[in-house]
């Protein structure tokens, strides 16, 4: 069971203090952010992707890429990689890149993004969102795994013996998961590859997302990947943690209140019983947690947000601190103990590797000489297949 | 917020349930001349479904209560526990009675931000008769002008009569016999099974929101069809027509 925080970026004014980070304050942030899951112990850092304002998120890969160099063992991850917006191209050279920088630890989540104005930016239709999704993944998934591929869909230009460099660390792709709230489409996908499903168990409901989970899990097996238990779930959440339950609840009750997500709607009292939102001590955020397991399966991603809404920074790193020293080590316990036979953790770079090669060396591409024009006859690395023209 | 989605499946002619009729209505006032003139409706409906021999029950949804609640609900994305159960009530019905106070010209706030907060397919092809009421009878076309679109938005079977009263019609016989005719209307379309014989036979041509809130929404894979364009694309094939390639 991996356990982490991701981050959805917003650079947003304290309602406490008054104060709005800059960007360049709230970029500085998150890497100590980062340093300090680091540190005590959690398994994931991730973080959204956004271009647009209050946000400061737009190139996870360089951010990952830093977060990478100043930590010892935690694996990067994106909260959302948009494969609608971004050229699947890029996606593969982008997070290939980073896979290596990172020796691995790294993964991806993908999400199609529901900023409307974003896809035109990018010369994209919102309408098409769905399909450009589940399109731009199926090349995506073929550039990680193929030396050289030829191929032809509905939005992107066609590529002819196209190769995507670098090839992934150990010619092992980074591990996929597939974020969808409300698309079975997504589910299927996910499925259909053995990739790993994600769903962010906020702002909704409890269980809400327990039949597009369930879907998931049927159709991982129906793919003959696994038993339905085995399937690769990850969910998010919301934290709010302090030693005692009452200061729980008194220091967040602002930032919910100032917030234009939460403190519009319902109060915070409705969201912590009616919604998966952990607020309060160690042990009810850890019993809360539980529930997950009992109402979803067993599953192998924790996530919450705990630096967004505002909360100063200091704040932010005691939520981190109290997750890897209070929570996570409990609920690591508890969730192996309950946790059924034959259930896998979540893949990991080493774990794919393994897989993959045994204990045989892995693959490592190296490139025939280059012959000026990227175009001539050949296969483009030495222990490529001759037979497939590059 | 903790929901259980509905397991009803709509109204078959061999349905040995009672048939349901919710009335929804938006009127504020106690008495409300919305609730009366949606009560005479409803009764009878009631009354031509036993004479019928289909006997039916009613229950009533009054907005009024729920208004802090819809409100929360447009702005969260999701109702709390209370409204959604409302919502389930709605999605079970076999018919409504849907009635609103015409306010500044239109249907109430209250009653179109109800309508906001449910989903596209929830009321498709069920039978719905419209009633308004409002201070002048200048208002009189409200209720076809803009209630009916918003019912056939919804893709919902609104009945042919509509009703509506201002001040001058409660003493107006003409009053009971539009109840009458749109009752006759409503009971002959539940009587019928028209509603069970459009989603029988196209539920799937409407779209749909996987583990929704309408009675027959998808919520297992045995649901959903995995052969639609999308779902290929889904598995690594092509979008277009024919297998997965």
């Amino acid at each position: 069971m991996q356990f982490g925080i991701f981050s959805v970026s917003d650079v947003t004014l304290d309602p406490v203090t008054g104060y709005t980070p800059s960007e360049a304050e709230r970029i500085d942030a998150i890497v100590r952010i980062a340093q300090r899951a680091d540190e005590v112990g959690l398994d994931i850092f991730a973080i959204g992707e956004h271009h647009n304002p209050s946000f400061f998120s737009s190139s996870p890969t360089t951010l990952l890429a830093h977060i990478a160099a100043l930590t010892k063992r935690i694996i990067a991850s994106t909260a959302v990689t948009l494969v609608t917006t971004n050229d699947p191209v890029k996606i593969a050279e982008d997070y290939a890149m980073l896979q290596h920088l990172a020796k691995g630890r790294l993964d991806l989540m993908l999400g199609r993004g529901n900023t409307v104005p974003v896809y035109p930016w990018f010369g994209q239709d919102i309408r098409q969102g769905l399909p450009l999704a589940l399109e731009n993944y199926n090349l995506l998934h073929r550039l990680w795994r193929e030396d050289v591929v030829d191929w032809e869909g509905s939005f992107r230009t066609p590529l002819q013996g196209f190769t995507s460099i670098p090839r992934p660390l150990d010619d092992v792709p980074p591990f996929v998961w597939h974020g969808a709230i409300r698309t079975p489409e997504i589910a299927e996908q996910a499925a259909y590859y053995g990739n790993g499903y994600f769903a962010n168990n906020i702002l909704a409901p409890n269980f809400h997302f327990r039949p597009l989970v369930e879907l998931y899990r049927q159709r991982f097996a129906h793919y003959g990947h696994g038993t339905p238990e085995q399937a690769i779930v990850g969910l998010g959440g919301h934290a709010f943690i302090a030693k005692r339950s009452q200061d729980a609840v008194k220091a967040f009750r602002p930032y919910f209140e100032g917030s234009p997500i939460y403190g519009k709607s319902y109060r915070l009292e409705d969201f912590m019983h009616g919604t998966p939102m952990s607020v309060g001590s160690p042990q009810e955020v850890i019993e809360k947690t539980l529930t997950f397991q009992e109402g979803f399966g067993d599953y192998q991603r924790q996530l919450w947000a705990v630096d967004a809404m505002g909360l100063p920074v200091e704040m932010a790193l005691e939520q981190v601190e109290l997750l890897g020293t209070e929570v996570v080590p409990v609920l690591r316990k508890e969730m192996e103990s309950r946790r059924a036979a034959g259930v896998p953790d979540a893949p990991t770079h080493a774990s794919l590797v393994k897989a993959k090669y045994g204990d045989a060396e892995p693959r490592q591409p190296r490139p025939n000489p280059n012959r000026g024009d990227n175009l001539t006859d050949g296969s483009p690395y030495q222990d490529s297949d001759p037979a497939i023209a590059a | 917020m903790t929901t259980t989605p509905p397991r009803h499946i709509g109204r078959a002619p061999s349905d040995p349930e009672p048939p349901v009729v919710v009335v929804v209505s938006a009127g504020t006032g106690n008495p409300s001349s919305t609730r009366m003139l949606a009560d005479r409706i409803a009764q009878k409906t009631l009354d031509l479904l036993r004479e019928s021999g289909m006997p039916a029950s009613a229950r009533v949804l009054e907005l009024g209560p729920f208004a802090v609640d819809i409100a929360r609900a447009t702005i969260a994305g999701f109702p709390g526990e209370q409204l959604q159960a409302a919502i389930e009530e709605l999605a079970a019905a076999d018919a409504l009675i849907a009635a609103t106070p015409v306010y500044k010209a239109g249907v109430s706030g209250l009653f179109k931000s109800f309508v906001d907060v449910l989903e596209n397919d929830l009321l498709v092809a069920k039978p719905v008769l419209l009633g308004a009421t409002a201070g002048s009878a200048r208002h009189a076309l409200v209720v076809d002008d803009q209630m009916r679109p918003l019912f056939a938005y919804l893709r919902a079977l609104a009945v042919p009569t509509s009703v509506f009263a201002a001040p001058e019609d409660w003493g107006a016989t003409e009053l009971g016999e539009r109840i009458e005719r749109a009752a006759t209307e409503l009971t002959a379309m539940l009587r019928a099974g028209v509603g069970e014989q459009i989603a029988d036979r196209a539920w799937s041509g409407y779209q749909h929101q996987f583990a929704g809130n309408a009675a027959r929404a998808e919520r297992t894979a045995a649901d959903l069809d995995f052969d639609s364009p999308l779902m290929r694309l889904a598995a690594g094939g092509r979008a277009g027509p024919g297998p997965a390639g």
